[in-house]
């Protein structure tokens, strides 16, 4: 049986990865998207954990709309990622800098 | 066992109307042309009436309020939720008249707008009503995914895209943050259910470092989606690069949704762990007067000036909220819901100077304005000293309260560093003022704008006024909410 800890840990290494991968990348824009799923789904291994490990189905529930809003917020992203595109032919992060102040 | 009676849904019906009615209108622009984009635009705002309307019918006989649950206790209805709901829908009918003729001089006199409008407005009133992690989750990114769509529907404009793209990445970071915070809260309470959650914490006793932590992620991904210092980044950006009339949507009606959400989460479940949230809510307060306030004298761009004033007003909201009792809550609601109309003023000012080809986002732009039309000028004077908070405009009673509120649970010294922040903060308001009323006109073309929004603008500023004179009434109802 595998201790509720390591869940924890593992959902937090992967929590961690993610917000460090959005704050190092400067270059691409996608990979700011793939952190921004990997941080969904570090919380859902937290929820699930939990869930299993109380008993209770609730928070197996809320993964499923986690899941759900997750597509939604990518078609979103990718969806705002082409108009970037589309109006400066580029999806540096460290070039979208035009508004300063 | 599940059965209707549980599910309640008489008191949900203001949202389930606001849900079929974003549907038709979705459908029917579809087979409009762009001649007759007006009747999207009558249909979304005959609609928010009719839901004006159905909130109205919530209020319960002889005005016993009491709390009613729906969806199994992942709706809830009470006093608050019915004012602020108000506020909320009355918020987005008014930037709706606003934005009509803006949008049209830009080409951009679309469906989609109102659209995403309504169901951002859906997505705040779960908030609002919210009384489950769940429920809170799904209307916050209800309300952020119209917002960021929003943002980036002027897809011609590339500030606006590198705006959405920013809004966007952050927004998705405050969102992990926040369900990280819900799933230890969850993990260590057993309850998803807003109330629940308070029971057990009201049990437990000794520390709980994973509460602890959970605790701290979710005043992180809150003070993401409130703009408090140090997770502002966003807010300049967005208010500069959005369309002005988006601008205008996200400066209010989503601050009011917000409150809210600080309320539920914070107050209603977390309330046995105040004096830990109290902590970091004093140190955000006052880094964003601080910051808010002093960058805001350096701004030329009318609108990221009003986005660094927002942020030191949203420190303010936060002086209430950590006092953590009623007259604190109280205090905070009132100046959410007069900071919005202020706002939606300031921003309805910017809109009626513009023109087509023509943003009117420069501070300059306001010269003159005396001149070029005094009535509109004097609206502009009274949300600005509204702002700044000089009696007798409403501004003044809610730092007022808000002080009052901090000085009797015995943190004077707070109450020092926020007037002094304010006074600062007078310095940029008052530069609009003299700009307005002491500067020649450098563009002197004519302000043409339609009879509606000259009205609703009118009414806006009026409004500040009154309610500066006569803050007595909303103060009882903002008072009423908390007990």
């Amino acid at each position: 049986m595998i201790p509720l800890s390591s869940y924890l840990i593992l959902g937090a290494i992967l929590f961690a990865i993610s917000i460090a991968g959005i704050f190092i990348n400067r270059k691409n824009v996608i990979v700011l998207l793939m952190c921004i799923e990997l941080m969904l789904l570090a919380v859902n291994i937290n929820f699930i954990a939990f869930s299993h490990f109380l008993g209770d189905t609730a928070g197996q529930v809320f993964v499923f709309f986690i899941l759900t809003v997750a597509a939604a917020e990518a078609a979103i992203g990718l969806a705002i990622l082409v108009v970037v595109f589309r109006n400066r032919q580029t999806i540096n992060v460290s070039e979208l800098n035009t508004m300063k102040g | 066992m599940m059965t209707l009676e549980m599910l309640n849904l008489s008191i949900a019906m203001p949202e389930m109307f606001l849900l079929a009615l974003a549907c038709t209108v979705l459908v029917v622009d579809v087979y409009l042309k762009d001649s007759q984009r007006n009747v999207t635009y009558m249909l979304s705002q005959l609609g928010l009436i009719i839901t004006l309307i159905l909130i109205s019918q919530q209020t319960p006989q002889n005005n016993e309020w009491t709390r009613e649950l729906a969806f199994n206790g992942l709706f809830v209805n009470d006093l608050l939720a019915t004012v602020l709901k108000y506020a909320v829908v009355l918020l987005v009918a008014i930037v709706f008249v606003y934005s009509r003729r803006y949008l049209q001089d830009r080409n951009i006199f679309k469906g989609e707008f109102y659209v995403l409008g309504l169901f951002g407005l859906l997505g705040m009133m779960v908030m609002i009503s919210a009384n489950h992690f769940l429920s809170m989750y799904l209307g916050l990114e209800l309300l952020s995914l119209s917002l960021y769509a929003m943002v980036a529907f002027d897809r011609e404009n590339p500030n606006a895209a590198e705006a959405a793209m920013k809004y966007f990445v952050l927004g998705a970071i405050a969102s992990g943050m926040l369900l990280y915070g819900m799933s230890m809260v969850y993990g260590m309470t057993g309850s998803l259910n807003i109330v629940e959650v308070a029971v057990a914490l009201d049990q437990m006793e000794g520390d709980n470092i994973v509460l602890i932590f959970g605790l701290v992620f979710m005043v992180i991904g809150i003070s993401f989606k409130l703009g408090a210092v140090p997770f502002h980044m966003w807010i300049p950006d967005v208010y500069h690069g959005s369309p002005t009339t988006v601008t205008s949507y996200i400066a209010t009606a989503p601050k009011v949704a917000g409150f809210a959400m600080v309320i539920r989460l914070l107050a209603e479940s977390m309330g046995s762990f105040q004096a830990d949230w109290q902590g970091m809510m004093i140190i955000l307060a006052v880094l964003s007067m601080a910051v808010g306030n002093v960058i805001a004298i350096a701004q030329t761009n009318l609108k990221r000036l009003l986005a660094y004033s927002t942020i030191s007003h949203v420190g303010f909201i936060m002086l209430g909220l950590l006092a953590g009792n009623q007259e604190g809550y109280s205090a905070a609601m009132f100046y959410t819901l007069t900071y919005t109309l202020m706002s939606l003023g300031g921003f309805g000012i910017i809109i009626l100077l513009t023109r087509k080809g023509f943003e009117a986002d420069n501070i300059n732009d306001l010269k003159g304005l005396n001149q070029r039309s005094p009535w509109f000028a004097f609206i502009m004077l009274i949300v600005v000293f509204s702002m700044a908070g000089v009696p007798p405009t409403v501004g003044f009673w809610a730092k007022l309260a808000v002080l009052k509120a901090v000085v009797n649970i015995d943190m004077l010294w707070l109450a020092l560093v926020a007037v002094f922040f304010s006074i600062i903060g007078i310095f940029y308001y008052l530069r609009i003022i003299k700009l307005m009323y002491f500067d020649d006109a450098e563009d002197k073309s004519e302000i043409n704008c339609t009879r509606d929004m000259q009205i609703a603008l009118s009414a806006n500023g009026l409004s500040v006024l009154m309610l500066g004179l006569y803050p007595a009434a909303l103060m009882s109802i903002c008072i009423a909410a908390f007990s």
